[in-house]
């Protein structure tokens, strides 16, 4: 168990190192962040123009969920899409037979591989946002809430993972998946609004096959204090459940691998 | 290496050809190139247009739900207005769908402009014919998805025949207009080697003023102003106003002239930058 964690840990460093010679990088992120956050500020402040409120969530609440948005988007962004990107190109070139010769855990090594610590700009960004939208809710935020928040956003976390996974797994059969990425960037767009707003057939899509509302609006939810004990049980069995399956399949696709030179 | 800075035995720069005039053949033979090797992705493809349909479907249920709330309508849209404003969006957005920056990135980092440089043409001539062929395969696989989003959303449609026609011409116009200016923002790369945060704020600009993110009418006035100015509207809002909107005949025909200014100005900037830029070209072996 702790094995996993020393490679995550060393693997971590390696990636920090690499991307800390590129200084330059962090302006630039920091650049497009902001750009990313003007624009977001810009349509809530659109929508509060035109109505109090948007589906009972008020101004505050709604800049909450923009929060947990960003900086869901930063951990994705810096820590999750990056492996999972180096995998699918690995497979597809073949090159993944580097990675089978090393003795370790195939799938621990495929998915902690890559880092961009630049993109964790987002996370300290999205914190400041939550700070900012806890500051402007009416009631406070309790110790309970807290930790609820900080549960729900590594349930999400993991959820998110074991979704790229799967998608990504997809690659031992399907060559050409580059697009991934831009399909995935688009549904994540959804989460910048609580999945409570979209209609049945989309809301339980955003739940159960891309799981954005566990990401995004059930950390958000218990921010503004919406949380129920269950929704967050709920939340725990299902990214068992989502570990577990996402690392089957990858097995699954493990076997159809065929290699660089065969 | 750097051939461009051997200065002495520096070929021949590529002969400019204006991207409006012609060269039929070209087009033709890279639009077919585009519809064999994109008709071989179309998973790939389904997914890139699935991600993008995901950002009209949000902006379609966040606003039918503000209208919702406000009594069936506001800026005078209401819910089957926005559902057919954000349908044609879909369309609109996928015949936008250029050669980003990202790709003129690419193309100046790693060298891969040398072996273009050598064909008796002008890049972005080939930009234009390929992305144009691409679109064929781009609108076959769109109809299921606008009749998936037609049973789901229940649009309301009030189109003239003008206003198709003109519909029609427009997307060609919108289509020019951005790829020329996503060129322009391209050749930046000449000069640094990482464009994302200049393309971001294009984008941003393209989302608030462009009717992108939102119908033109529910934006505040003076923002309504400054877009009448700007290249952005002509892109978005102007084609899905020209079928779903109730634009006059004068609107109709002055928005394709404003396309067409911008178009001429989009090539005229292109021809410039491109002239600077190459001069500054360099590349490893090459």
């Amino acid at each position: 168990m702790l094995r996993p964690l020393r490679l995550t840990w060393l693997f971590f460093r390696i990636g920090a190192l690499n991307d800390l010679q590129y200084r330059a990088n962090f302006w630039l992120q920091l650049l497009q962040s902001t750009i990313q956050l003007g624009t977001g500020l810009a349509v809530l402040g659109l929508i509060f123009s035109q109505t109090p409120a948007l589906n009972g969530w008020s101004q505050p609440e709604l800049l909450a969920v923009m929060g947990v948005h960003i900086l869901m988007g930063g951990v994705i962004g810096a820590l999750i899409q990056p492996s999972m990107e180096r995998l699918r190109q690995d497979i597809r070139e073949g090159t993944f037979d580097f990675v089978l010769t090393k003795p370790e855990d195939i799938q621990v090594i495929s998915s902690i591989r890559e880092i961009r610590i630049w993109q964790g700009v987002d996370v300290i960004v999205g914190l400041v946002v939550v700070g900012l939208a806890v500051s402007q809710l009416r009631e406070s935020l309790g110790p309970i809430e807290a930790i609820g928040f900080g549960l729900a956003l590594v349930i999400g976390g993991l959820m998110i993972y074991s979704f790229w996974l799967l998608i990504t797994t997809v690659a031992f059969w399907i060559v050409r998946i580059d697009e991934i990425a831009e399909l995935f960037q688009g549904l994540y767009q959804s989460g910048r609004w609580p999945v409570t707003i979209y209609p049945d057939w989309l809301r339980a899509s955003l739940t159960f096959l891309v799981p954005i509302a566990f990401a995004v609006t059930v950390p958000a939810q218990a921010l503004t204090s919406r949380l129920t004990p269950d929704v967050l049980a709920l939340a725990a069995g299902f990214a068992a459940v989502a570990l577990i399956a996402s690392r089957a399949f990858f097995r699954v696709g493990l076997r159809h691998y065929s290699g660089a030179s065969s | 290496m750097s051939a461009g800075a051997a200065s002495s035995a520096r070929p021949a720069p590529p002969r400019l050809v204006s991207p409006l005039r012609g060269l039929f053949d070209v087009y033709v033979a890279e639009a077919r190139i585009a519809i064999a090797e994109q008709i071989q992705y179309r998973v790939a493809n389904y997914m890139f247009m699935l991600g993008m349909v995901a950002e009209p479907v949000i902006y379609l249920v966040v606003w039918s739900t503000v209208a919702a709330q406000q009594g069936g309508s506001v800026g005078g849209y209401t819910a089957g207005a926005f559902a057919a404003y954000y349908i044609v969006w879909t369309l609109v957005r996928n015949i936008n769908i250029v050669f980003t920056p990202y790709g003129w990135e690419w193309r100046i980092r790693e060298g891969r402009l040398s072996a273009q440089l050598l064909h008796p043409l002008f890049p972005i001539v080939e930009d234009l014919g390929f992305f144009l062929g691409w679109k064929p395969v781009v609108v076959l696989l769109w109809l299921p998805i606008a009749l998936f989003l037609s049973l789901v959303f229940h649009p309301v449609f009030s189109a003239t025949p003008l206003g198709i026609a003109v519909f029609a011409v427009s997307l060609l116009g919108a289509y020019l207009i951005r790829s020329l200016n996503q060129s322009s923002l391209g050749l930046i790369t000449f000069w640094t080697t990482r464009v994302g945060p200049i393309f971001q704020l294009y984008i941003a600009a393209e989302l608030l003023l462009s009717g992108r993110l939102v119908p033109m009418a529910l934006m505040p006035i003076w923002v309504q102003n400054l877009a009448n100015f700007l290249p952005f509207r002509w892109t978005f809002g102007f084609p899905i106003e020209a079928l779903v909107g109730n634009l006059t005949t004068e609107q109709l025909l002055g928005g394709l002239v404003a396309q067409l200014f911008w178009i001429v100005v989009g090539s005229i900037l292109v021809r410039v930058v491109w002239h600077f830029a190459i001069q500054r070209y360099s590349a490893v072996s090459g």
